[in-house]
């Protein structure tokens, strides 16, 4: 299983991308796909610095991948704080521009963007999130 | 990410390349409030070459097109690719801002 380890800091979002990329490339993913398992990762690496490690030094994530026969499996790996995902309410787009709130919508495009989502936060080993994208 | 505006008599136009994300989200909020800041409300956002924008840039986007309407003015985005209609899609942006196939008609929609 390819893996590599990332700062946990906002500037290893690009370098991100491109091992996703790469993994996406591999895995036989069409450009849709791709950039929606590019997005979906973007956004729980964003939420794991803000959120889990609160954008503390020194902290890192580590990135798998396996490719599947029908799609793409990644596994994001951090050893910040644990949270309740079920517990984080989808942004409501159906209300007046002004009443627009920024809080969960990177959630919220995960759920939308993957085909599959798991939070295991008693690994012993960190907090991992696999998501899985079927061709 | 690079950025730059070019003013024109009723907006100015903001055309960004590469990402925008959680690490460069803030810079584009920078180059917005800059204009607003100057007294203008007419904001014209160019992602002809964005190849990448994730919901930290959406909020940018829909929280600067909420200072515009409360200035009288407007955001509107233009040369959006199909890849990034997927975030835009998301967050359903389209009932916020009016998107443009080319710079001509977003600049002449002021």
């Amino acid at each position: 299983m390819p893996s590599k380890t990332f700062a946990g800091q906002y500037t290893s979002l690009a370098a991100i991308a491109d091992f996703i990329a790469q993994a996406a490339q591999e895995a036989g993913l069409n450009s849709k796909d791709t950039y929606a398992v590019k997005l979906a990762v973007d956004e729980a690496c964003s939420n794991i610095i803000e959120h889990s490690y609160q954008e503390r030094e020194g902290s890192k994530i580590r990135c798998s991948y396996a490719v599947l026969k029908d799609g793409l499996k990644i596994t994001l790996q951090d050893w910040g704080k644990p949270f309740a995902p079920e517990e984080v309410p989808n942004p409501d787009f159906n209300v007046a521009l002004c009443d627009l709130e920024p809080r969960g919508a990177g959630l919220y495009f995960m759920r939308n963007l993957m085909d599959e989502i798991q939070w295991d936060f008693e690994s012993g080993d960190g907090n991992i999130l696999t998501m899985v994208k079927h061709k | 990410m690079e950025l730059s505006t070019t003013e024109y008599k009723r907006c100015d136009v903001v055309k960004a390349v590469g990402r925008v994300d959680s690490n460069t989200a803030p810079d584009l909020e920078k180059a917005f409030n800059e204009i607003i800041d100057n007294g203008k409300s007419g904001i014209v956002f160019d992602m002809a070459e964005v190849d990448f924008i994730s919901s930290r840039g959406l909020w940018v986007l829909l929280e600067t097109q909420k200072t515009c309407k409360k200035n009288r003015g407007k955001l509107v985005l233009v040369n959006v690719s199909d890849e990034m209609q997927q975030s835009l899609d998301l967050a359903g942006v389209k009932h916020f801002i009016d998107m443009y196939d080319n710079t001509t008609d977003a600049v002449g929609s002021f």
